[in-house]
């Protein structure tokens, strides 16, 4: 670009000229574009799906309830393997040599046995099975408590996750411990106690968030609203709503190969860290869009321009 | 008593600065040049416009408190005004932002005014998603759930913690729509300090170039 192009360019136009009323034209816009809101507010609304409570998963789906709270006491849940922020039981995702959660290391710490079981069942008062296992669990050792949580987890899954069918063993007060989860969960008192951790004031709903989403019932849920990742889920909204159209780009990445393959090495293991890195870097090239040779060329090779300005290059015949 | 051999004091500087860049008759001009007329000028206007509404609504929520909107009709209407605008807003914005690309908008040292728009363009993602995170519903829910992955696997989770309603609450009615409104009101200023860039083949013939 000519030097002499972009003075011309950035000088104050001298050209022919006419009225323009910008005030007009903002209150104009407000007033259009707030009747046409109101208008589609009015006819369709908002979306607003309820939200899943500990006390609708143990109710709609106990077993799943159950089984979930005795992987949180083996920490072969989801949350209990996850790795950075929350704890260090593994190295988390990559970017080669690169372990950028680990290295941040644990700031959000979650130990789902206390937080998620324990911790909360000692905040209400049990019935006599729940409080003597409660007591039994506290007086022993950490070994001993894996040991038994882990024995009751394999079994569980073996009968698939049906705790009629699970033989005798050594399970310590683990079935009772999930037992009296189950039941604090059923009465409605298991979300606040979550949240609170035995605090008043508290707007952090992590651990609640993190043990939903280790159990089926909200996953099946969010499957049945076309919410998942593998379906453009974090572009869609439950109901027939407009969701984040604007992250379609994003969205795109987790359909195609080998981001869609979480078996894949390196990249559909590590599909979040790379997304998250890829979209980084077309969110800079958007904001030098300008700098970046043969991209910022394109819209004099392909002259949509001439559509913008027709009436001017066929008065000034250009 | 200042001298003339005196250094000129930073409020002085600014003064001449923007009197110089941005008198008042480019800040509210009655003229336009003759080629600002296309439909495609519209959309800048109309972007503004649904920024203004999901402030307004927006303000009008956080007054009332963040479950308000669950259990009030007034409140649902409210959060409906709010959040068809910001689906406006966007879709004004990215008509915007292609039609000042195929402009090449950037041109006659109007880089920096680029470079604020996709930055509010940018911004205003991030803002969205915070919105979408405190609605205090199923979506919420699951959006927190899921999106906390993609931060943590680049370490922004240690930080930003997208489960942590309190967090994501804060920064989608303070901290963001501040940011947001201070890149918008810079770029909107520039608009008007460097003038609405001209058609592409405008000095064709002051530079004995073909069309």
């Amino acid at each position: 670009m000519s030097d002499r192009r972009t003075e011309l360019e950035s000088a104050p136009w001298g050209g022919r000229t006419r009225r323009y009323d910008l005030i007009k034209e903002g209150v104009v816009a407000v007033v259009i574009v707030a009747i046409v809101v109101a208008a589609l507010s009015t006819l369709f609304g908002s979306p607003d799906d309820k939200q899943v409570t500990f006390k609708e998963w143990a109710t709609a789906a106990p077993a799943d309830f159950y089984a979930t709270s005795v992987q949180e006491l083996a920490g072969s849940s989801g949350t209990g393997g996850y790795g950075a922020p929350y704890n260090k039981a593994s190295d988390g995702v990559n970017l080669g040599p690169l372990y950028l959660a680990k290295l941040l290391g644990v700031t959000h710490p979650v130990d789902t046995v206390n937080d998620f079981v324990i911790t909360p069942l000692t905040t209400v008062s049990n019935a006599a099975p729940v409080a003597d296992a409660l007591k039994q669990w506290q007086a022993s050792d950490v070994k001993t408590q894996s040991t038994w949580a882990t024995n009751y987890d394999n079994a569980l899954t073996k009968v698939s996750q049906d705790q009629a069918k699970v033989p005798a063993g050594n399970y310590g007060p683990v079935p009772e411990l999930a037992a009296g989860l189950l039941t604090m969960a059923q009465a409605g008192s298991l979300d606040g106690a979550l949240l609170s951790q035995g605090n008043y004031f508290q707007t952090d709903n992590t651990k609640q968030t993190l043990f939903l989403g280790d159990g089926s019932y909200f996953n099946d849920k969010s499957t049945a609203s076309n919410l998942q990742g593998s379906t453009w889920g974090m572009m869609n909204e439950t109901g027939r709503y407009p969701g984040q159209a604007w992250l379609w780009l994003y969205s795109f990445w987790y359909q195609i190969p080998p981001f869609n393959n979480g078996d894949s090495h390196p990249f559909g293991a590590n599909a979040d860290a790379w997304i998250m890195v890829i979209m980084g870097a077309l969110s800079l090239g958007l904001i030098i869009m300008p700098l970046i040779p043969i991209v910022n060329r394109l819209p004099y090779k392909i002259k949509i321009h001439r559509l913008v300005w027709k009436n001017y290059y066929q008065e000034e015949n250009l | 008593m200042s001298t003339s051999t005196e250094k000129e004091m930073w409020v002085t500087k600014l003064r001449k600065g923007w009197q110089k860049n941005l008198p008042v008759d480019k800040l509210l001009p009655d003229t336009q040049p003759a080629y600002v007329a296309s439909w495609i000028y519209l959309f800048g206007v109309a972007t503004l416009a649904s920024l203004g509404l999901i402030i307004a609504t927006g303000l009008w929520l956080s007054f009332e408190g963040a479950s308000w909107y669950h259990g009030s009709n007034v409140g649902h209407f409210v959060n409906s005004l709010h959040f068809w605008s910001v689906q406006f807003f966007f879709i004004f914005m990215v008509v915007h932002l292609w039609g000042k690309f195929w402009m090449a908008a950037w041109r006659g040292r109007r880089m920096l005014t680029w470079i604020t728009g996709a930055l509010a363009f940018v911004g205003s993602i991030a803002t969205a998603f915070t919105g979408y995170l405190v609605q205090s519903n199923f979506d919420s829910q699951w959006i927190s759930y899921e999106a906390k992955d993609g931060f943590n696997s680049v370490g922004i989770g240690s930080r930003f913690t997208v489960t942590n309603f309190g967090q994501m609450l804060l920064l989608h009615v303070a901290f963001l729509p501040v940011i947001i409104g201070v890149i918008t009101l810079i770029h909107v200023l520039l608009v008007r300090a460097k003038g609405v860039v001209p058609p592409i083949d405008a000095f064709n013939k002051e530079l004995g170039e073909r069309k």
